[in-house]
């Protein structure tokens, strides 16, 4: 298997006393996309919010054992958890354009709101390489002035992608990015899957196994806060190991 | 007719009459509450329209027995007295109302949203009283500068609970949108929170400043108001209330007619900045900026 970029080890999440995640240990390969999939609160978020230390914003929620970035532990104490969170990018399940922003501050919003000085041609080179790389230049690059809110769902899935690209993380996390887009917008994101993966390591939750079977390298299948099976996603989904697996992936419950 | 039919009929004609009779009395209750607005407003009209010219906006008082004159220094003084008051009590507001949302269940917290809910009770005529005593009388008498204060003491219960209110409504998902960047809370709860909250603090804001421009008690033991041409800090100062007290408890005709002017003015001003919420909040509500 390829380099881990990040893993976890015997990760257990909690929301207050509740046991969210029982000890979930699990590779996550450089430059590939690896699919969470599982039935509803199974626990795919708490894991993924767990990689970018989002879990501890809600109140009461903590967790216990190890994440792991390039080898390093986020959580070790001297980590700061705003630094983790600038290496691991998030994109969330619906679309969060700032409202008060237009749609070139929303990709700029990471470098100006905490603070980073660049030249003006520096922060337009910034913008647009993001909307490209998201896909959605094309189609704003004649009203970059424009509301952020002022695009259709979709294209502000691509804003938010834009966003979290434009502070060049090494990792994304998408929390079911297209649970609340249209099948065409859906289609984009997952094409933009494949050529993000180049540069980024992708970890995605998703619903959806169609979404997990097409675009993804390696799937993990969660079940009731435990780590079912994981493997390559050809394999799980044409010969998969556990019963439960099999189970999910045919539609038999979930 | 068969007899359910006519059963069911009947049942729909009391029906109907019922909701006539509803609909009749709810739209007398809303006659009757809207009505004194009018009358006050028609009545201010009539009796102060009449005294409101150029002379009533440039002028000072004239002196007794003698007629004419106006209410510049009153005027000035309400504008005064009312942008001090902001400038006091608004920074205050929002940060409370930001603290305040940003620590909910915390007991500091609690304890605030409480003394906030609690001074909003509190009859105005006690805080002139309070402000006298802490600042008039330490500093040797009455100034524009206690008055101020007696009016932003007023205002910071209402701007901090409607700033707490309004970035609550953000939605939980723009904060973690930003903490997501790796945006420092801080950073997160004043550029994205506040930020997107600004137009319903400014909302709240101006109705705090509406509210305190008509305000007359605390300041007759403050501001304690003043004849002359005055814009010192530590000096006393008129207010178009105060003004309008004044005259409308004398004798005399010139003055009392004053006085209906002075309130027209007052009333429009507060209309204007209640207008302004509107045309500001509807601007809001479109698409932000």
């Amino acid at each position: 298997m390829a380099d881990n970029k990040m893993s976890t080890r015997d990760l257990r999440a909690y929301f207050h006393k509740v046991e969210a995640l029982h000890g979930v240990t699990l590779g996550f390969a450089a430059n590939r996309v690896t699919a969470i999939i599982g039935p509803s609160g199974c626990g795919k978020s708490t894991l993924v919010r767990c990689l970018n230390r989002m879990h501890e914003v809600v109140p009461g929620a903590s967790c216990t054992g190890q994440v792991l970035l390039d080898g390093e532990d986020i959580y070790a104490p001297a980590v700061d958890p705003v630094q983790v969170r600038r290496r691991v990018g998030m994109v969330f399940q619906k679309p969060t354009p700032f409202p008060t922003m237009s749609i070139e501050d929303n990709v700029a919003a990471g470098l100006k709101l905490n603070g980073i000085a660049v030249s003006r041609a520096e922060r337009d080179r910034i913008v647009e390489e993001s909307l490209r790389r998201a896909a959605l230049w094309d189609e704003v690059k004649d009203r970059l002035k424009r509301p952020g809110a002022s695009l259709s769902g979709g294209q502000q899935q691509r804003l938010c992608v834009a966003r979290a690209l434009a502070v060049e993380p090494e990792v994304l996390l998408m929390d079911e990015p297209c649970s609340a887009l249209d099948p065409i917008s859906t289609a984009r994101i997952e094409e933009l899957l494949l050529e993000l993966k180049e540069n980024f390591t992708i970890i995605i939750v998703t619903h959806n196994m169609q979404q997990a079977a097409r675009c993804s390298d390696f799937t993990a299948f969660m079940y009731a806060g435990d780590l079912i099976e994981f493997g390559e996603t050809r394999q799980i989904f044409t010969t998969p190991a556990r019963r439960e697996t099999e189970d999910y992936i045919t539609g038999r419950f979930g | 007719m068969t007899p359910t039919k006519s059963l069911h009929s009947r049942r729909q004609f009391f029906r109907k009459v019922k909701s006539d009779v509803m609909v009749g009395l709810t739209v007398l209750a809303t006659v009757v509450a809207v009505a004194p607005l009018f009358l006050v407003l028609g009545y201010l009209i009539s009796k102060g329209a009449a005294s409101v010219n150029w002379n009533f906006f440039t002028k000072m008082p004239a002196p007794v027995g003698q007629p004419g004159g106006g209410m510049a220094n009153a005027i000035v003084g309400t504008f005064e007295l009312v942008g001090l008051a902001c400038l006091f009590g608004v920074p205050i507001g929002v940060a409370a109302g930001i603290y305040l949302a940003e620590n909910r269940g915390g007991v500091l917290a609690q304890a605030i949203r409480f003394s906030a809910d609690v001074m909003m009770g509190v009859p105005t005529i006690v805080v002139g009283i309070f402000c006298y005593a802490i600042v008039v009388r330490p500093f040797g008498g009455f100034s524009t500068l206690a008055g101020a204060i007696a009016l932003a003491v007023i205002m910071i219960p209402l701007v901090t609970r409607t700033a707490e209110e309004m970035i609550l409504l953000v939605p939980h998902e723009l904060r973690e949108a930003a903490l997501a960047l790796g945006v420092p809370r801080w950073r997160t709860s004043l550029l994205i929170v506040a930020r997107t909250a600004a137009s319903g603090i400014a909302t709240g804001v101006i109705l705090a400043i509406a509210r305190v421009a008509g305000e007359t008690a605390p300041l007759l033991f403050t501001a304690f108001g003043n004849r002359f041409w005055s814009t010192s800090l530590f000096q006393p100062i008129s207010s178009l209330t105060m003004q309008v007290y004044t005259y409308a408890i004398s004798p005399f005709a010139d003055w009392q007619r004053q006085a209906w002017a002075g309130a027209l003015v007052l009333t429009v001003i507060v209309l204007a900045l209640e207008f302004g919420v509107r045309w500001l909040t509807r601007g809001a509500a479109q698409v932000a900026r």
